[in-house]
């Protein structure tokens, strides 16, 4: 069984926003929302300052607090790779997994339901790459799967020095920044 | 680390996640008191204090009865995709304690229906005669009104203590990640509903039982509040930053004045005086009491949507 992940080289990252607006393009994104956005981090001090630009997203955790806390089954894991999807059907946009995820990944869309990445599972099932990846012109995003030893993203976990995003909260998030 | 976050404002999320609104709050505030008044009730009943025709146990469950409808409403129209809210009882989700709460919410109902059928109005007996021979059937079984009783005081706990652990479920939010807030709102919820009762009630002795029964339900609320406070503070950094926001930040102010003070300390001692006979019952203690009830709901939601995990490196 796959395990989907993205693996972002914060090395290469320039905080374009092409993820950004390939999101909103590729998956109709209501204005004024996004399901991705860049997150700049600054730490350290003069002259050792270090700056580290991520693009962010849902974090389609292995232990989905959003999907835990939903009380009809609208956010759940979908059978392919593991990636946590929202049954807009089913949705009644009580907001609790938007109040469960520690990453503030959701939104309400304008038409009442919980929205977020869905790692455009609709092209990942059709054998590409999601909208933000293959659109990133310093290809510093990388998606693929983790169970197989053989995919990008499992070698990359291998040889580069990584960290996620709130490891302590301890949802299990599958977007892993190379360092 | 500063962290600087573009691109992104997304509506009830940023600049802080503020997705709930008044509607929550009311809601969390009349199924607490609505729990305490099913226990009070439900006492009542089992004691067998319902053999005096002035107890309160038979106009609680019509005033309960519509203070949840009232909650239900609130909470309704809290929510954004209204048309799929029957989707709540196409399934039970065993993790999610909202799903658990809508299924305890269809179980009070006809819980309090049983309570009220136990007296019902002159006009009511007349028009529909099969009320009047159940709710006498009824009145002839003691067993069966203690069973009531009981059932009462169960489901009312049941409600009182889901409406604590549907926030404290919220990992996200670390205010709220304490295993002690259902006793919170139910020690609040208990008050509230004694403070009510004590508020209305007709009988004497009751008014004075309850007056009581609220000084006790007040100190434990401010030991358990103690503890909620003792227990963030020794923990994360993440968690020290949220106590931090009642205690002396963001909603220290409305915290310290309106829930501690003005709902908890000068109610207690009003009524411990009273209580005492050292001064005559008076109204604004209750009043205070559920004052602060309904302040302590919105504090602990609002403080809670504002607190936040952060990114360290």
């Amino acid at each position: 069984m796959a395990r989907y992940a993205m693996v972002i080289d914060t090395t290469k990252c320039v905080g374009c926003q092409d993820c950004v607006i390939a999101c909103e393009t590729e998956n109709n994104v209501p204005e004024g929302y996004c399901r991705d956005w860049i997150t700049t981090a600054t730490s350290g001090k003069f002259p050792t300052v270090q700056l580290e630009i991520r693009s962010e997203r849902c974090n389609h955790c292995s232990e989905p607090p959003c999907v835990t806390s939903c009380p009809t089954g609208a956010s759940h894991i979908h059978d392919v790779g593991g990636v946590v999807l929202v049954n807009h059907d089913e949705c009644i946009g009580c907001k609790a997994c938007l109040a469960s995820c520690p990453y503030d990944a959701r939104f309400i869309h304008p038409d009442g339901y919980a929205d977020k990445c869905t790692f455009c599972i609709h092209r990942v099932e059709k054998g590409e790459d999601p909208a933000c990846v293959s659109v990133c012109p310093t290809h510093c995003m990388h998606f693929g799967d983790l169970d197989d030893p053989e995919s990008e993203v499992s070698k990359l976990l291998k040889e580069r020095k990584y960290h996620t995003n709130l490891p302590e909260a301890g949802t299990g998030p599958n977007i892993y920044y190379l360092i | 680390m500063l962290e600087l976050t573009t691109t992104r404002h997304n509506e009830l999320i940023d600049p802080f996640f503020h997705a709930w609104g008044w509607e929550i709050p009311v809601y969390l505030f009349l199924g607490g008191l609505v729990a305490g008044m099913m226990i009070i009730s439900g006492y009542f009943l089992f004691s067998g204090r319902y053999k005096e025709t002035d107890c309160s146990c038979y106009y609680l469950p019509r005033l309960s009865f519509i203070f949840l409808s009232l909650g239900m409403l609130a909470l309704f129209l809290d929510l954004e995709h209204k048309q799929y809210v029957w989707r709540l009882y196409t399934t039970f989700r065993v993790t999610s304690p909202m799903s658990w709460g809508s299924w305890i919410l269809i179980l009070v109902y006809p819980v309090l229906i049983a309570n009220m059928l136990l007296r019902l109005p002159e006009t009511t007996k007349q028009k529909i005669p099969l009320l009047k021979k159940i709710s006498d059937k009824m009145n002839s079984s003691h067993n069966l009104i203690r069973n009531i009783g009981v059932i009462n005081m169960f489901l009312g706990a049941m409600l009182g203590m889901y409406t604590g652990i549907l926030l404290s479920s919220l990992g996200a939010r670390p205010l709220w990640s304490t295993s002690i807030l259902w006793l919170l709102f139910l020690m609040s919820g208990l008050s509230g509903a004694a403070a009510f009762v004590h508020l209305i009630a007709k009988n004497v002795y009751e008014r004075e039982l309850l007056a009581k029964a609220d000084n006790g339900f007040l100190i434990i609320e401010l030991f358990v509040i103690m503890l909620m406070i003792i227990g963030l503070v020794v923990s994360t950094q993440v968690h020290k930053e949220a106590a931090m926001l009642l205690l002396s930040g963001r909603y220290a102010a409305v915290f310290w004045v309106f829930v501690i003070f003005i709902g908890i300390l000068i109610p207690l001692l009003l009524q411990l005086l009273a209580v005492n006979h050292k001064i005559h019952h008076t109204p604004l203690a209750p009043i205070l009491v559920i004052t602060g009830g309904i302040i302590l709901r919105f504090v602990i939601v609002y403080a809670g949507e504002y607190s936040h995990w952060f990114i360290v490196k």
